[in-house]
């Protein structure tokens, strides 16, 4: 069996299990802060019991994203030897950050975040809650850093092949990284919103008419509905920044053969590596054109300008329309739910029961916006530096196979049952009602404002 | 030795590597226990079991990500190199911590019929972890080689390893705990120090025969004389352990901290003469810490932050450990 080929479904799968978790607690951890600043400001404990639910939420996502991020820092090493070996001064120190102001910070103040809230003061509590958050945020800085230099390689040089640093700044801030950045932190965004709304959605489909239901539902529609607009325009700037430096993979994202003015949008078809052309085309003349160039006679470079160089067509071509259509069906329904909360003040049952599938939707848009980007380097592992068959190493297929079908069992499993604990812990609390003890009780003694303002 | 930068830095952060490692050990190594001793709880004692590690376990492991982070940060090739040979028991390692880690939280959220299944999940990945831990500490003590006597001389370090983080999580429950629970856990503790005592035995007599270079470093005038005190000093402090905890459980709970601590000490005592024998090596007999090191740039620019950050890091770790000092209660979310 072909060690390189299972090493990348192996190194796929875990990346796409981890990405599910981070993809929602980076965002997670700013409604918790919300939902807590709420409760400081009004004393209003329904917001204090959505704390409570969504909490136990964030602790089951967080220690999942823990486990599988554990499983990533040691694949680099187990399947990937030349990438460390290559790009190891560059890939070591921005890692490391990760860890030293990311990792402790989230892992150390869960503990406090969590468990603490009759143990430390209030104020403590809500600090904690921030630094958690902040600590998200700062691991996706790190992380996507490392990505877009990746897919941007700048500010080093190679030496006897081996890159060094000579501009840390230029490392870090690379051409690609706050479009990366941006778009990543916004679909995070997006998917906690449609994670809160959708979970709240299945609470109301099952009788839940809590005010804690309520204002959790009302936020994650109104954090979806503004999020999407400023996410489809950082999309598309995304878009136009990956033309400059990576023009393979907007060929390829658009299925566009050869290089020419007045090229169609494609909306359909089954593009055939083979013969070079699309099958079954549906396009709208001028369409890529326009959106790229912004003009209808704008030249497009195509797929024939990277012969042997550019990435497999039919995966990022469909990635990137999955992501868009995801996009598109976010954009719809949550100004449809917002029309309704925030005019008619209800929730309209065909609209419910749309918003509970929608609750993933954030997960389908961000796998396969990261396989279109991340299938859309190939064959590069870092572009034009090291190619993702140098870096393999020298692990025998059959143990790469093992290991792999061992990752893909357990991640089914896990999988299952976390979305059944999270279907379980919306019913239950649709069944038992808001039965979360007052903040303001209790057995422990403690600092909480019993009064709004406090 | 020239004392410039690149001399030093590799040195530097070899030390900081070992430092995580050993706080790894101690930290992770309290709450693996614990898992493992799962298997001889009910399930009262389950509950309480696990609210004395609940908030400081995502914290412990963290140290693992530090330490591999730094083997991958400052000695890139090596990291390749030590963790290509050990795949499977680096996966078995990666398996047992995905169980215990989501076991740890599903426990407590599915419904309640299911619990029992997490449990044991629990206990079946803190084991795996532990005895994955040991095995690769074999092969590494071995110089990464191959073959049935490598197995077995690992096998042996897997099972020594186990039961000291056995001891280690009695000892932390000792610590954490009160009633019946305290003192089972002082019969777990005094169970886990003769496993304890006679893997260490074993494997300290068994690394010398199997590593001539060891066995050099070690019986050589007059490093034997100043490499004394490690043994020594581990040799007394099992026999002071193992008199305290028969008079285990004190009077106003007094001595509850200290086995916890005398273990912390060996552990540090042990791991001081491991991190001997190996010098100057990072891959054992192949490669030293200077022919792995990642350029000297972007070590010196990691070790600015690593200067700023790891301080901050101990003083929050210290507080949340004070936030959450004393006998567990049980956990709850509000």
């Amino acid at each position: 069996m072909d060690p390189l080929l299972l090493s990348r479904i192996q190194f796929g799968a875990n990346i796409s299990f981890h990405i599910l978790f981070p993809a929602i607690t980076i965002s997670l951890g700013w409604f918790l802060l919300f939902f807590k600043w709420r409760y400081n400001r009004t004393g209003d404990e329904a917001w204090m019991r959505a704390y409570f639910t969504w909490v136990k939420v964030f602790a089951l996502s967080f220690a999942l994203g823990v486990v599988s991020g554990v499983t990533m820092t040691f694949q680099f090493g187990t399947n990937w030897p030349g990438f460390m070996e290559t790009v190891g001064n560059i890939a070591g120190p921005l890692l490391g950050y990760e860890v030293l102001t990311a990792f402790f910070l989230e892992a150390v103040f869960l503990g406090i975040m969590l468990f603490g809230f009759r143990k430390v003061s209030n104020r403590v509590h809500t600090l904690a809650t921030f630094l958690v958050a902040f600590g998200t945020t700062m691991s996706a800085f790190w992380i996507l850093a490392l990505n877009s230099w990746m897919q941007t390689p700048a500010g080093f040089e190679m030496r006897d092949g081996v890159a060094y640093a000579t501009d840390w700044w230029a490392v870090i801030f690379n051409p690609s990284f706050p479009y990366r950045l941006i778009h990543m932190l916004l679909a995070s965004g997006l998917t906690a919103a449609f994670l809160v709304a959708g979970f709240s959605a299945l609470r109301h489909l099952a009788g839940d008419r809590s005010e804690s239901m309520w204002k959790a539902l009302r936020t994650g529609i109104a954090v979806g509905a503004v999020l999407i607009p400023l996410q489809i325009f950082a999309g598309d700037q995304h878009g136009l920044n990956t033309l400059e430096h990576q023009p393979a993979k907007v060929a390829a994202m658009e299925a566009n053969w050869e290089t020419r003015s007045n090229v169609p949008l494609v909306l359909f078809a089954l593009p055939d590596e083979a013969a070079k052309e699309n099958r079954y085309e549906l396009a709208i003349p001028n369409g890529a054109s326009l959106i790229l160039r912004h003009s209808a006679s704008g030249v497009v470079p195509g797929l024939d300008q990277f012969e042997g160089e550019h990435p497999p067509v039919m995966p990022v071509f469909w990635a990137f329309r999955i992501m868009v259509g995801v996009g598109l069906a976010m954009l719809l329904f949550s100004w449809a739910g917002a029309f309704y909360l925030f005019r008619r003040g209800t929730l309209p049952k065909p609209l419910a029961l749309v918003l509970v599938p929608m609750a993933l939707s954030g997960w389908v848009g961000v796998l396969a916006g990261w396989y279109t980007t991340e299938i859309g380097r190939q064959p590069w592992l870092v572009t034009g530096v090291l190619k993702t068959a140098d870096a393999v190493g020298p692990v025998a297929g059959g143990h790469v196979a093992l290991t792999l079908a061992g990752y893909l069992a357990l991640y089914a499993v896990l999988l299952v049952v976390y979305l059944g604990v999270l279907i379980h812990m919306a019913l239950k609390a649709a069944r038992e009602g808001d039965r979360s003890p007052s903040p303001a009780s209790g057995d422990h003694a403690m600092s909480q404002p019993m009064q709004a303002g406090e | 030795m020239i004392l410039d930068w690149p001399t030093l830095l590799p040195l530097i952060f070899a030390g900081l590597m070992g430092v995580s490692i050993l706080l790894y050990v101690i930290l992770d190594g309290f709450d693996l226990g614990i898992g493992i001793l799962f298997t001889g709880a009910d399930d009262a004692e389950k509950d309480t079991m696990i609210a004395a590690i609940g908030p400081f376990w995502d914290a412990n492991e963290t140290w693992l990500v530090l330490a591999v982070g730094l083997l991958l940060v400052a000695f890139p090739v090596a990291h390749g190199v030590i963790l290509t040979a050990l795949y499977l028991p680096v996966f078995v390692l990666l398996l047992g911590l995905i169980l215990r880690g989501v076991a740890f939280d599903f426990r407590a959220k599915v419904p309640v019929h299911r619990k029992g299944r997490w449990n044991m999940l629990f206990f079946a990945g803190s084991l795996l972890a532990a005895l994955a831990q040991g095995y690769m500490l074999g092969i590494y003590v071995l110089g990464l080689q191959q073959g049935l006597p490598a197995m077995g001389f690992a096998l042996l370090t897997a099972i020594c390893l186990t039961a000291a983080y056995a001891a280690m999580g009695a000892a932390w429950l000792i610590y954490k705990t009160e009633g019946a629970l305290q003192e089972k856990a002082v019969r777990w503790l005094r169970r886990a120090l003769v496993l304890t005592v006679a893997g260490m035995g074993a494997v300290s007599l068994a690394t010398p025969l199997a590593s001539p270079r060891i066995f050099d470093k070690w019986f050589a005038w007059p490093q034997m004389a100043l490499l004394a005190p490690l043994p020594v000093v581990s040799g007394l402090l099992f026999l002071w352990l193992w008199r305290i905890s028969g008079k285990l459980p004190a009077e106003g709970d007094a001595h509850s901290l200290k086995p916890f601590i005398a273990l912390a000490l060996i552990f540090a005592a042990g791991f001081g003469g491991l991190a001997y024998s190996f010098y100057p090596y990072v891959v054992p007999e192949r490669m030293t810490i200077w022919e792995a090191a990642a350029a000297t740039d972007s070590l010196a620019f990691i070790l600015i932050g690593t200067a700023f950050v790891l301080p901050v890091i101990l003083g929050y770790t210290i507080y949340a450990y004070r936030v959450f000092g004393g006998k567990a209660v049980d956990l709850s979310y509000d």
